[in-house]
């Protein structure tokens, strides 16, 4: 209990506690939103209805559970993972059998009240697990192989389970998130460098066995690849969604078309205007100006939460406190990379911006966190 | 699990080490998505922002309304209807059969244009509206507008579709529009986007094809915005386009529809009336004709059939495309020819005694027995051809061809009517080049009495006969004014014969109709200052004479006249050609010469122009024949 070798007496009681918050996160994540209610406003040809105001809600529902979470102590939270995570593989598993199919992908669990992700909640709660393992383990353990193999299999077994679904974007940001935690932890860098590098060997392998006779995949294989790489080459399949995002996002110019003033959404040329490629419409209207705005937003959520886990001397706190930033950072990132064409789509919403409920919420809830280790941090001298 | 405070204060500087290279690939990057936003947006931006305009903003063409065709008097020939169509609308209609089958209950309705509107109806998003049928009478339409409560997503709808008023008297000279087909595209060579409007309709013949340019006009545009469905959102902009300049033909409606009705019994026949003195073309007749609003419709194969089939050749513009031996006709060429080489006086006789010997071969007069003793104006008068063999031998052919192409024998004229033929005027080069024959004497004797080589068609005899008659060179014209700019007449200067000469010959020619043994004597009008003077022709169509009578019909000589009016201060030139009609004299010169009272007087002429004693069979005959009466003015035209 690392906890009572620090002064906890230093650490805030009571409803006390609020001032203690990290109250410039608290307002950047709703300055987010806000672009977001903006954005949904206008994508719905200026009405609230059918998407601006339920978000509203939503997020207003977010902020009550960041800050409920954020009052009740880290410990608690830190002992509270590993059902947090046996609960979340269950839901998964619950998805794998009771799911209901939306777009196309078995991911929502309906609990009467909400529609759940599971994998949504799984974001979050792989963070929690590994933070936890990693301030369990003996710091010296934790490069040994054995030691290793346990947070990778935490890791896997989500991923397994929304790959099947199947769900490559949140495949994409479980693996990666977990990775970032495991990097953070402290395991060593060689084991980075040989997994990076078998998975190159391998993509390249597979790419330049293409055409000899030891080709590993089946022609039809390679070809859903080249589309999945280059959209551009089904311009009225795959490659109309990001061929229509990459002229509203490029016609916004310097300053934009202006609020509301978004052709190409409006006259829903845009697919998913609403959800994942919520940005172009934004990228659109309010320009190069108000997309590397929205992008500073983003990356001083960030830059808020590293500060905050350097400067937070728990192991559990810090490392929950990073894997969230991680975790937000990977989804604007993943999400502005694929609508600018820099990465193929896969479906990750921008965070806080595109409608949605269960991932605002779980976003939110893991701030909550983040707060929670914030306020409850360890003080000395 | 216990740990040392060492421990935690390793742990914590490995988190911050790493903390800050992880902080730093993430701010890494974001940098990368900064720079592709401003690659994007700041400097690819005029590329996207035009793509985005290109599947924003549609171009939809405006048809501008095409222009319409006058006769010199301001008769509309050729007008934009009004065609009342009835589209539907899928989304608006709902359950479109029961609302098809609701309207089929009011009015008639195709069933193969039902057909194939269900089709349409099925490939086209529901916003788009389908015709369901066109061309419905005013009753129809109103009766689908009182109704429209039952009928949702139906409506009346009107379009201009072209329309000749004046049915068969324009067929060959305006021709017809249609549809625009793959074959036009690939031959015109033109870049115009209206004519990738499906079923734009262009012209396919005639003045409508020649003048399709000006007539056509320049398409409008209106720029509306669309979605990503097709839909239109909103007009941005419209730009009206330019509608098609109006024409004015030299034509005179009235004549035209009589020259067509005269023509009418002869089965098979041509004439041109000619101003001689600005080359207007007052009629171009054709017999038989055919209705060019058919086309436009859409002609049925049965009907096309009847039209290909007829041995009459309806679709021929004889006029100006049939080639005939002009026959006698010719003789004028022939001794302008010989006058002109200063090988002829014009008192000079010879002797015809029924034939002309060359070698041992005899070349026959028409006359059996001979016209005897015979100088120039009698040569004319009779259409004695041995004087013709005569003359041939002793100027040549191509002193003769030389003067005929100054009359327009063998000439293209470039007139605005479709396979405007040049016909053949031979001479000895000509026969070389072609055939890789020498000529011979015997050809040029042929020649001489407008047979063998020569062919000419019905506009070039009357060319001929108003070059005759006015001295001039002038030329024939079908136009008069394009989008209000008048044409000037070309050709008005003199044709450089003597004078002298052709005073002659035109006094050879009012021996022809005017005199007790001229050939068309019988064909005369009486009115002193009216006085035609013209020629007969027969030119055979096989070289035994045999009875036309006891040949068939094919096989008949053809029947040809030329004239001018009035003979002492001509300003009218005819030419008529009945195919296969006989003879010159007894069945082409009663039509010149009722077409040229007509034209003289502008309406049907008085009893007394005629020989008192065919006038009761004349009026018997004129009475019968049916003219239109509703010519309608100019105000009041079909255009939109």
């Amino acid at each position: 209990m690392s906890y009572l070798e620090h002064n906890v007496k230093l650490v805030p009681t009571g409803p006390s506690k609020i001032l203690y918050l990290n109250w410039p996160l608290a307002l950047l994540l709703s300055t987010v939103a806000s672009v977001g209610f903006l954005m949904l406003f206008s994508v719905a040809g200026g009405s609230l209805e059918p998407w601006a105001e339920p978000q509203m809600k939503r997020f207003a529902l977010g902020l009550a559970v960041m800050f409920t979470v954020a009052m009740v102590p880290i410990w608690f939270w830190r002992n509270m993972a590993g059902l947090a995570y046996g609960v979340s593989l269950a839901l998964l598993l619950g998805v794998e059998f009771f799911g209901e199919t939306g777009m196309g992908a078995q991911r929502w669990i309906d609990l009467g009240v909400i529609r759940l992700q599971p994998s949504e909640l799984m974001k979050i709660t792989l963070v929690m697990i590994l933070a936890a393992f990693y301030d369990w383990l003996d710091i010296r353990k934790t490069s040994r192989p054995l030691w290793v193999l346990i947070p990778l299999l935490l890791i896997a077994l989500p991923t397994y389970l929304v790959l099947r679904q199947p769900d490559l974007g949140t495949a994409i940001l479980l693996v990666t998130g977990g990775g970032i935690i495991m990097f953070l932890a402290g395991v060593s860098w060689w084991y980075f460098i040989v997994v990076i590098g078998a998975g190159i060997g391998t993509v390249s392998a597979v790419l330049s066995s293409r055409g000899t006779d030891w080709q590993l995949l089946k022609d039809y294989q390679y070809r859903r690849i080249d589309t999945f790489l280059d959209p551009a080459s089904d311009p009225l399949g795959s490659g109309y969604h990001i061929t229509q995002s990459k002229i509203a996002l490029g016609s916004g110019g310097w300053t934009g078309r202006g609020f509301m003033q978004g052709t190409q959404s409006r006259l829903n040329f845009l697919p998913e205007k609403h959800t994942d490629f919520i940005f172009t419409t934004l990228a659109e209207e309010f320009g190069f100006v108000g997309a590397i705005s929205l992008l500073s937003l983003y990356v001083l959520v960030v830059f808020f939460c590293v500060v905050s886990a350097m400067r937070n001397r728990d192991r559990f706190g810090s490392l929950v406190t990073m894997g969230i930033g991680a975790t937000f950072f990977l989804f604007f990132a993943v999400n502005m990379a694929m609508v600018m064409g820099l990465a193929p789509v896969v479906g990750v919403p921008l965070p806080l911006v595109s409608y949605g409920g269960s991932a605002m919420l779980v976003l939110m809830a893991g701030f909550g966190l983040a707060q929670s280790a914030h306020v409850h941090r360890p003080r000395s001298r | 699990m216990k740990r040392t405070p060492r421990d935690t204060a390793t742990s914590q500087r490995k988190i911050s080490r790493r903390g800050l290279v992880l902080g730093g690939l993430q701010l890494g990057f974001a940098g990368v998505l900064g720079w592709r936003m401003r690659q994007m947006q700041v400097e690819q931006a005029d590329e996207f922002r035009l793509l985005a305009e290109e599947n924003r903003i549609n171009m939809r063409l405006i048809a501008p309304a095409r222009g319409l065709i006058f006769d010199r008097s301001g008769i509309p020939l050729a007008e934009n209807a009004q065609n009342y169509r009835i589209v539907i609308v899928r989304e608006d209609a709902g359950d479109v059969d029961a609302v098809i089958d609701r309207l089929a209950q009011l009015i008639y309705l195709d069933p193969v244009e039902l057909d194939r509107a269900r089709k349409e109806i099925l490939r086209r998003s529901p916003f788009v509206p389908v015709t369901l049928t066109d061309q419905r009478s005013w009753e129809d339409i109103a009766t689908v507008a009182v109704n429209a409560p039952a009928l949702p997503g139906i409506t009346p709808d009107v379009g201009l579709t072209r329309n000749y008023p004046l049915v068969e008297d324009y067929a060959h000279i305006i021709g017809y529009v249609g549809p625009v087909s793959d074959y036009d595209l690939a031959r015109i060579d033109d870049d115009d986007p209206l004519l990738q409007i499906p079923k734009f309709q262009i012209g396919k013949t005639g003045v409508e094809q020649k003048f399709e340019r000006e007539l056509r006009g320049k398409a409008g545009t209106r720029r509306i915005e669309v979605n990503a469905a097709g839909r239109v959102m909103r007009e941005l902009g419209r730009d009206p386009g330019v509608p098609g300049a109006d024409i004015q033909l030299t034509v005179e409606s009235r004549l035209q529809n009589f020259v067509e009705a005269r023509l009418a019994p002869a089965l098979s026949a041509a004439a041109v009336v000619m101003d001689t003195r600005n080359g207007d073309l007052l009629a171009v007749g054709n017999a038989p004709s055919f209705d060019p609003n058919k086309f436009v419709r859409g002609i049925t194969v049965a009907d096309y059939g009847d039209l290909t089939n007829n041995i009459y050749r309806p679709l021929s513009n004889k006029a100006v495309q049939g080639a005939y031996p002009p026959g006698s006709t010719f003789k004028m060429m022939v001794s302008l020819a010989a006058l002109d080489a200063g090988q002829l006086s014009p008192g000079e006789t010879f002797y015809c005694g029924g034939y002309h010997k060359l070698g041992n071969r005899r070349f026959h007069c028409w006359k059996r027995g001979g016209h005897g003793w015979v100088d120039l104006e009698k040569s004319l008068e009779q259409s004695c051809d041995v004087y013709y063999y005569e003359l041939a031998q002793r100027v040549g052919i191509d002193k003769i061809a030389e003067t005929a192409r100054r009359f327009g024998h063998g000439e293209r004229f470039d007139l605005p009517m479709s396979a405007v033929s040049a016909g053949v005027m031979p001479d000895k080069a000509w026969l070389r080049e072609s055939y890789d024959q020498p000529w011979r004497v015997g050809d040029s004797l042929n020649a001489s009495i407008g047979q063998g080589y020569v062919l000419s068609t019905p506009l070039q005899l009357a060319v001929m006969t108003a070059r005759l008659a006015s001295g001039t060179r002038i030329e024939p014209r079908l136009v008069k004014s394009v989008g209000g700019v008048e044409l000037e007449p070309k050709g008005l200067e003199p044709l450089g014969f003597a004078p002298e000469h052709l005073r002659i010959v035109r006094a050879g020619m009012n021996a022809v109709s005017n005199s007790r043994r001229g050939t068309a004597y019988s064909s005369r009008i009486e009115a002193g200052d009216k006085r035609i003077a013209g020629k007969t022709g027969t030119s055979q169509v096989r070289s035994v004479v045999v009875r036309n009578q006891d040949v068939p019909w094919e096989e008949r000589d053809h029947a040809l006249f030329v004239g001018f009016a009035p003979y002492d201060d001509p300003h009218l030139a005819v030419s008529v050609v009945v195919e296969h009609g006989g003879g010159g004299s007894s069945v082409a010169a009663p039509i010149a010469r009722d077409i040229m009272l007509y034209a003289l007087h502008g309406t049907l002429p008085p009893p007394e122009s005629y020989p008192s004693s065919q006038r009761s069979r004349i009026d018997q005959f004129l009475s019968e024949l049916e003219l239109r009466q509703d010519f309608r003015p100019t105000e009041g035209s079909g255009r939109a």
